[in-house]
């Protein structure tokens, strides 16, 4: 597997730091962090289960399969992202439970509904340091034909 | 059991709200601490209030942070304490449920709560991107989120959960629009029509601009005094039955509903349950209407009709200021203004003013129970306090 830098604790165990989610991101893997008392899949991570309080925590990957929960065009943009407008942010449900704010890129001719199948991808971009984090987004899943 | 009623208002002020060129958030301020001290000829503002709290968000705006004592300074209240409370648009709703936690405590007698912004003359962009800091930075900022955005998700839940309509939206522009039209102060004093409201441009769709509530500059303040001490100040003093406030995620994506702002709920659970009151018993309400799908959510969540009606309840007339239970007879945030810091307190100006007679051509007839729900973020603090003219 190609190396990662990733932020550690003494003992070596991988923070449970956005950070490290964005670290995982640049290099295209979409990550959670999975409480081992309770089960709670995470993101973002924390370094306390908002469900037991436990402190206890592994990474796992996602399949990055995600459902359209809601959507909108976004038309006035701050100063940042005001070239990219219009532009679509939207909220999915992760096929493992949990959900995602985040970017929607499609063709322009795609007719967006809640419950769409999406997949996640990620910017090319470099990671060049906190806070200028390589995003991840989501587009249309593949349709498999028959 | 706390011991009620927690507190009374004997006076309060309000500037006007707008596009307020050529004065600063400290000289705004002080209109409306002078409305408030000039209406209260009994108060010896001096002598008698022993502390500020202050709502107050964007720092960055004017380039001006510490601004609890600057302001106190400004109104001539130095040297009392003097505190500024950030909670996003909800900053002076939380600064006057601490304020009523310094009189209930004993700390002080007498307090002065208000809030103030200064937005107008930022660019729109940096003003959407100020308050956008409201919303979870590594998550939704970093992605493009937007304010109007994140309450355009929430929109497009509702309407798809509920069959709730652009139209259903509009309605309540066009009856905020109304309403600011009566008041005075308010930045935007004319109606619109439900078409001009539907053919705006899109924001950030399914919300479009009338939709959203206005950038502006203003103040707000109330005079806060313990119950027994109110008749020393004023004749007729109203009084604070009851509060809550509660807290949600600063991430939208991570609540299982979005079409719910379950710190509405809460927050208002609380203050009922304090108040001893019900929904059916409020005469009239400020709710933070920053969108159109905002003032229709809190409607239903604070119980004023079943989850998923709101988009009916506005349709039915129910919320105008001759239905039964008119909802921001100020005309909003929508159409009165939206000068974060100083909205939550900005509410209850206006239910001081309805419960004491003084509202004018908005004035709802015998009103003498009140509710402000003062929201902060997409729901991430919400603050609510129920009034009554009488002990
Ligand atoms: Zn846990």
């Amino acid at each position: 597997m190609e190396e990662i830098t990733l932020d550690r604790d003494e003992t070596g165990e991988i923070l449970p730091t956005i950070q490290n989610f964005y670290r995982f991101c640049g290099h295209g893997r979409l990550m959670a962090l999975k409480c081992i008392e309770c089960e709670k899949l995470l993101i973002p991570p924390r370094i306390i289960c908002p469900k037991c309080s436990s402190s206890r925590f592994k990474w796992i990957q996602l399949s990055g399969k995600a459902k359209l929960r809601t959507f909108s065009f976004i038309h006035i943009a701050p100063k940042q992202f005001s070239s990219q407008a219009p532009y679509i942010i939207g909220i999915v449900k992760l096929e493992e439970g949990l959900s995602l704010s985040g970017r929607i890129i499609v063709d322009k001719n795609v007719k967006l509904e809640i419950g769409m199948d999406l997949i996640v991808e990620f910017e090319d971009t470099v990671s060049v340091g906190w806070p200028q984090w390589p995003r991840y987004y989501f587009k249309l899943a593949k349709v498999i034909e028959q | 059991m706390i011991e009620k009623p927690l507190a009374a208002i004997v006076s309060a002020g309000l500037s006007k709200f707008g596009k307020l060129d050529g004065f600063s958030a400290r000289e705004i301020f002080t209109y409306a601490a002078k409305e408030a001290f000039d209406k209260c000829p009994n108060l010896d503002p001096r002598k008698d209030v022993k502390g500020l709290y202050l709502g107050h968000m964007t720092e960055s705006a004017e380039h001006q942070g510490h601004t609890g004592p600057l302001v106190a300074d400004w109104i001539g209240l130095n040297p009392v304490p003097a505190v500024r409370f950030e909670n996003a648009c909800a900053s002076s709703g939380v600064a006057l449920r601490c304020g009523i936690q310094a009189i209930k405590s004993g700390f002080v007698d007498v307090i002065m709560v208000g809030g103030v912004e200064k937005l107008t003359h930022l660019a729109t962009s940096d003003a959407t991107e100020y308050l956008a800091l409201s919303a979870d930075n590594f998550f939704e900022q970093w992605h493009g989120f937007t304010f109007p955005g994140l309450f355009a998700l929430i929109a497009r839940a509702h309407m798809h959960e509920y069959d709730t309509t652009g139209e259903q939206l509009a309605t309540i522009a066009v009856k905020n629009h109304h309403n600011g039209s009566l008041n005075p102060k308010a930045q935007m004093q004319k109606e619109i029509t439900l078409e001009q409201a539907m053919t705006s441009r899109v924001v950030a769709s399914p919300l479009r601009l009338f939709d959203c509530s206005l950038i502006s500059d203003g103040a707000s303040c109330v005079i806060l005094t313990k119950p027994e001490l109110a008749k020393r100040f004023s004749d007729t003093p109203i009084y604070i039955q009851g509060s809550g406030q509660a807290s949600d995620t600063i991430g939208l994506y991570e609540r299982d509903d979005l079409t719910s702002l379950n710190a509405v709920a809460l927050a208002a659970r609380d203050a009922y349950e304090m108040s001893g009151m019900k929904p059916k018993d409020i005469d009239v309400a400020e709710v933070h209407d920053c969108f159109t799908i905002a003032e229709l959510i809190i409607s239903e969540d604070v119980g004023f009709c079943k989850k998923g009606d709101g988009g009916k309840l506005v349709q039915s007339g129910d919320t105008a200021i001759d239905g039964n239970i008119p909802i921001n007879t100020s005309g909003g945030l929508k159409s009165k203004g939206h000068p974060v810091g100083a909205t939550g307190v900005a509410q209850a100006y206006e239910i001081f003013l309805q419960l004491t007679g003084q509202a004018g051509a908005r004035q709802v007839n015998d009103a003498e129970i009140g509710l402000t729900l003062n929201l902060g973020g997409h729901g991430s603090t919400a603050v609510a306090h129920v009034y009554s003219t009488t002990i």
